[in-house]
């Protein structure tokens, strides 16, 4: 547990930094140190904030609540060793909707602002959530429904409850998490995290009134929504019965080749135009879809 | 009209003056682009308006008088809408007013209570950006007004960064001034200006100066089309653009510092010629530098043509038809970009054009970003087999004065000069008093006429295109605010 909880800590930072340098690598640059992001959440956290005066209540507790709603939605998630700390058969209910109440209020401190940018960013990340939930759920259930297992275990056990679909099911549930990190995440080719145009930002342009310890809790919520994605991936892809130490190196070597792909991603393509993102998104769902058909060819197929 | 050549000078009194009714009658008959058209207080209340149009290659020039009582004529802008901006700024500067006049708005002054053109309705919202961005760029303010993801309009506030330039240059003229007018084209500006005070002094330049100084200006085009290739790139989110790009553009511009000691070619034109020479050593490591250039953006140019994801971006993207640029006279790149054929390069050439066998290229424009894109490219492949062929000609040129000192500025006079630069035309206009002073200095930046282009391209097209139209015309703040 005490792994699990550094790694929570501390992981979502480096990951980022990894993501960084990858990308400083393909564009031929040295790029900063990997520990980068750790030093400036270090520095964020010790910093005054500027709170706007159009801002009500909601704008000032909302990276509190994001933050809290993250960490509390990672207790139902596997990490690195063992089951999820809560290992409840509605864990997936309790996850999927408290990251939403998080996003919720972090929409409406954005709407909060008053500020025409922010409006745009919470609309689009409002669009876009909307068609990423169903999918995930699909994809979970489904293969929640296949092992009878309602909890995060289940996904581990996919090639024992699947037999020949097994690995199928393996690949379209990595492909659509991984897909969803990109979207979560703000990633390219959905989002730009190192742009400075207001107008084409969804995630940053949220947080553009934040300062201080405020940005802070929004950049390791964000971070740490990452973390939690990549740990289903990493539950999905990480063979069984491995001793502890094993388990924990295999994760991190996970997260490593995660962060390298999203990097590498990052670097070799442009970002979609905002009204092709949707064309993304949905290849997502049509992906969870193929593990639904699958999941049903399995249960009623024979 | 009076018959005019490109870097020539003639007596004020041989410019013919009209009543405006006449000139305008005479303007919409010729139905020519204009190239400037301007005020000068003429005295006792009167104000002479001078306009210049192309008719190449050679210039058209003449002229109105404005009694003190006159205070307004009916508008061109009607006629030929290209003269929208032009009316304005008239009007701006001496108060007279153009009747019917569709779009009167401030070009640089008054931005306080500047009115937007607004759409109503219940989805309708306005997005506005600036004077400050977020980036470190010039100030200007730019309101949306959009339905959801689109934009229907876009209003573009500028005027931010007046500084009086042109009375300025009336007051101390110098080359220093000249080239802070507009700090990404200080070639072309110095350039423009120096021409005019040779043609007010008489001065011929030398062989070597001129193709020193043709160098440099393409230099200039080369280095500032690499640096917004990398911008695009970096507005798409394409990584290995921006940083190649990038990195081939610092090539150019620290060979510009070995031969000038400022990256941007500061100091290097002066009048009279130039001020330094560029030794055979210089050019060889030049002309091997931009080998290795050339080798580069053409690579990249290559992959990023080839990328599906950079052409979804860039295809289709801020269109302005050709009917529209041109009636909106757009000119320059961007002009060029939506095929509108404007390069005074061609249009008003110089001598070198011939000798060196320097030829317009043909460019199949498909009017949106990717057509600017691939211009920008198709332009940086040109100047530098400009600069090769001036650096071979400099070779054969040995023993030349590059400064030739002259005598006193001509009395009563009215000099144009009009350089390409890599915007499109800067046209600089002198008059001298009847002590050979300078009496009005006119400048125009070829911004002056395109940033209604972008306002233009922008329509229909996503809020989130607005940085990548932008970028593929990279207008001029100071240029335009003067």
């Amino acid at each position: 547990m005490i792994i699990n909880l550094i790694i929570l800590l501390i992981v979502p930072f480096l990951m980022a930094g990894v993501i960084k340098k990858t990308k400083a690598f393909w564009g031929g640059r040295k790029g900063a140190s990997i520990f980068q992001p750790l030093h400036d959440f270090i520095k964020l956290m010790k910093k005054d904030f500027v709170i706007s005066k159009t801002t009500s209540t909601v704008f000032k507790i909302a990276p509190v609540v994001q933050i809290a709603s993250v960490l509390f939605a990672s207790m139902f998630v596997p990490l690195a060793c063992g089951s999820a700390l809560i290992n409840v058969s509605a864990g997936l209910i309790i996850f999927a909707y408290t990251l939403s109440l998080g996003k919720f209020v972090s929409l409406i401190s954005a709407m909060d602002t008053g500020s025409s940018f922010e409006g745009m960013g919470a609309s689009r990340e409002a669009c876009f959530t909307t068609i990423v939930e169903p999918a995930f759920f699909m994809l979970i259930a489904s293969i929640m429904a296949l092992s009878g297992n309602f909890t995060f275990d289940s996904l581990q056990n996919i090639l024992a409850s699947a037999g020949n679909y097994g690995v199928l099911i393996q690949i379209f549930a990595v492909v659509v998490l991984f897909i969803m990190i990109l979207i979560e995440g703000s990633r390219v080719p959905v989002d730009d995290p190192a742009t400075h145009l207001e107008l084409t930002m969804i995630h940053e342009v949220m947080i553009l009134d934040n300062s201080g310890s405020d940005l802070a809790f929004f950049t390791w919520a964000n971070s740490i929504k990452m973390l939690l994605l990549s740990s289903l991936i990493a539950f999905i892809v990480i063979p069984q019965g491995l001793t502890e130490w094993m388990a924990v190196l295999a994760y991190l070597f996970v997260m490593f080749i995660i962060s390298v792909i999203i990097g590498t991603v990052e670097s070799a393509m442009a970002r979609f135009r905002m009204s092709h993102v949707f064309e993304f998104v949905f290849l997502m769902s049509s992906f969870a879809l193929v593990v639904l058909a699958l999941v049903v060819a399995r249960m009623f197929g024979g | 009209m009076l018959v005019l050549k490109n870097n020539s000078k003639v007596n004020l009194s041989d410019i013919p003056v009209l009543k405006i009714g006449e000139l305008r009658e005479e303007i919409i008959k010729e139905n020519k682009r204009p190239i400037a058209f301007f005020g000068k207080d003429w005295g006792e209340g009167r104000v002479r308006l001078f306009v210049v149009l192309e008719n190449a290659p050679e210039l058209l020039v003449s002229s109105a008088v404005f009694e003190a009582d006159e205070k307004s004529y009916e508008c061109i802008t009607n006629a030929i809408p290209a003269f929208h901006i032009y009316e304005r700024e008239f009007f701006e500067q001496f108060g007279i007013k153009p009747l019917n006049h569709p779009w009167l708005k401030p070009v640089r002054k008054n931005q306080d209570n500047y009115e937007f053109f607004e759409m109503t309705g219940d989805e309708v919202h306005q997005v506005a950006v600036g004077p400050i961005h977020a980036g470190v760029i010039e100030p200007g303010h730019f309101r949306f007004m959009c339905n959801g993801e689109t934009v229907y309009h876009l209003e573009i506030m500028l005027g931010y960064q007046h500084r009086g330039v042109e009375d300025m240059m009336v007051k101390c003229p110098s080359n220093q001034l000249a080239e802070s007018i507009c700090g990404d084209s200080v070639i072309a500006y110095n350039t423009a200006y120096s021409q005019i005070m040779e043609t007010l002094k008489g001065i011929q330049i030398s062989d070597k100066a001129q193709l020193i100084r043709k160098a440099c200006l393409e230099m200039e085009r080369a280095a500032i089309h690499i640096g917004d290739l990398g911008a695009i790139a970096g507005d798409i989110a394409y990584l290995m653009g921006a940083s190649v790009f990038g990195a081939t553009r610092t090539l150019v511009i620290n060979t510009m510092l070995e031969f000038s000691g400022s990256r941007f070619g500061r100091g290097m034109v002066t009048v009279g010629g130039v001020n330094y020479d560029i030794s055979q050593e210089k050019i060889d490591r030049a002309l091997k530098t931009f080998a290795k250039v050339e080798k580069d953006v053409e690579r990249m140019t290559n992959t990023m043509l080839k990328n599906s994801t950079v052409m979804s971006r860039l295809e289709k993207t801020g269109t302005v038809s050709t009917e529209r640029a041109q009636e909106a006279g757009l000119i320059g790149m961007a002009g060029r970009a939506c095929g509108v054929d404007v390069d005074s390069r061609f249009d008003f050439p110089d001598k070198w054009n011939e000798e060196l066998g320097i030829h317009k290229k043909a460019f199949k424009a498909t009017n949106d970003v990717n057509s600017r894109f691939k211009l920008r490219y198709k332009e940086i492949l040109q100047s530098f087999s400009i600069i090769r062929k001036c650096f071979a000609k400099l070779e054969q040129i040995k023993d030349e004065p590059i400064i030739v000192q002259g005598g006193e500025m001509a009395k009563d006079a009215f000099a144009i000069s009009i350089v390409e630069g890599w915007r499109g035309e800067v046209v600089h206009i002198a008059m001298t008093d009847s002590n050979g002073n300078l009496s009005r200095y006119k400048i125009k930046d070829p911004s002056f006429n395109n940033w209604y282009g972008l306002a233009l391209a922008v329509r229909n097209n996503g809020v989130s295109d607005f940085p990548l139209c932008n970028k593929s015309h990279n207008l001029s703040y100071c240029g335009n605010d003067l």
